[in-house]
């Protein structure tokens, strides 16, 4: 991605997209200035840059562990899979925007990517 | 409703654990209220009243011959014939557990029949207990304490201070995803408390989290600790077993020996020690084969 031309968008641009479910609110003014797809946890931890959004498969309790360390600001899980109770309420607890959707991670990413860059092409 | 709030399915795993390892036995009233097939309704209607139970069995030398009820009473009292012998009333097709059976198999029956309470018997076919929903909720309520109070004990006993040395120990335990992630998560906020610069709590966060989840996934269970002065972050994880049979090739980027199961959890790709050292300013690894593996990993705050 461009760095240069990222737009500053905001937890709360996240919300009202088409075709995302939001399941928890996370901390709406936290600033989103990167995406990350990955379903690896341990790949997560290691690359997914700070102040992103996570673009994953992986519904369950250690991806927001995992995105609580990491500083990733929200959780998109795609294909519209089951999202466990605990998994709520963990990121409740960290203030992590938990989203569902049906499409698969590459359509979110591409989606992720116009909302970061203003790019609609 | 459902007569528990317990499902054997989906409860936390400390829940289901004490599903299992309970049996009927352990769970049920063993000293239980009886009486003969000659006795009056009336009778039972008194224990009912003076012992505040809703159903009695009904058995002799331990053989059991049926079960009367709240119901029945009422309907004795409805119908006049509180006087009569239980053995013409009583319901003779009863549901019953055995002792040896796990309490989650009990559980099921409450839900399965509409009863407020089983008789139980042992292999003998002699009735030994009963157990209501009442007796499930109290054993479960004591256990959880009990459970409570073991990880308590496992707490330190001091909370960390702003500054100066701090060390903090945690315990990891096997497969338990569920918890994994919360001794990075304290190190984490104490190293935010101590406004130690983002980049190297990240550093900090990454080592620890991948030493935990190394323990969850690969070890029975080990201990993870943190100390914390000026000038560096000690971080060390120390396990009870099994060991790595070949150091130099678990530290390989993609070595894993991690099952289906572990995968589709997100891990197992290989990658933990090689972020650890990745990310650690100092790293350390001892392993014997049988014993358990030792590691040690620095990030620093000011060069030494």
């Amino acid at each position: 991605m461009n760095r240069e031309r990222l737009q500053k968008i905001k937890v709360s641009d996240l919300t009202n997209v088409d075709g995302w479910e939001c399941i928890s609110a996370g901390t709406a003014n936290a600033p989103i200035s990167a995406a990350y797809t990955s379903d690896l946890l341990s790949d997560v931890m290691a690359n997914a840059p700070e102040d992103s959004v996570l673009i994953t498969l992986q519904a369950h309790l250690n991806t927001v562990a995992v995105a609580a360390l990491a500083d990733v600001r929200a959780i998109i899980i795609c294909h519209a899979r089951p999202i466990p109770d605990d998994m709520i309420a963990a990121a409740q607890r960290e203030g992590i925007l938990l989203l569902r959707t049906k499409a698969n991670q590459f359509d979110t990413t591409v989606k992720c990517y116009r909302l970061l860059t203003g790019d609609y092409n | 409703m459902k007569a528990l709030p317990v499902n054997p399915d989906q409860s936390p795993l400390v829940v289901l654990d004490l599903l299992f390892k309970l049996k009927i036995k352990d769970v049920m009233t063993a000293e239980v209220i009886t009486v003969k097939r000659t006795d009056s309704l009336r009778k039972v209607q008194h224990l009912m009243r003076d012992n505040r139970i809703s159903g009695v069995p009904v058995s002799e030398n331990g053989r059991l011959f049926g079960i009367i009820s709240i119901d029945d009473i009422i309907r004795a009292l409805d119908a006049g014939h509180i006087g009569d012998p239980v053995e013409r009333h009583m319901s003779v097709n009863v549901v019953v557990l055995e002792e040896d059976m796990p309490l989650s198999f009990g559980i099921s029956y409450f839900d399965k029949f509409k009863f407020g309470r089983f008789p139980v018997l042992n292999h003998n076919n002699q009735l030994v207990g009963i157990l209501s929903s009442r007796d499930v909720s109290t054993t479960l309520l004591l256990e959880l304490l009990k459970e409570y109070r073991k990880i308590e004990a496992q707490l330190p006993h001091h909370a960390p201070q702003p500054s100066g040395k701090v060390s903090q120990r945690f315990r990891v335990n096997r497969y338990d995803f569920e918890n994994a992630g919360k001794a990075s998560q304290a190190i984490k906020k104490t190293l935010i408390q101590r406004d130690v610069p983002p980049a190297l709590v990240r550093r900090a966060a990454v080592a620890a989290y991948e030493m935990e989840i190394n323990q969850v996934v690969h070890s029975t269970g080990g201990n993870l600790s943190y100390e914390i002065d000026d000038n560096k972050i000690d971080l060390l994880a120390i396990d009870d077993g099994p060991g790595i049979a070949n150091v130099e090739e678990a530290l390989g980027e993609g070595y894993t020996t991690a099952n289906e199961w572990i995968k589709s959890l997100g891990f197992g790709a290989g990658m933990g020690l090689t972020n650890i050292r990745r990310v650690a300013d100092e790293f350390t690894i001892r392993s014997t084969l049988g014993s358990g593996t030792r590691v040690h990993t620095v990030v620093w705050l000011k060069k030494p």
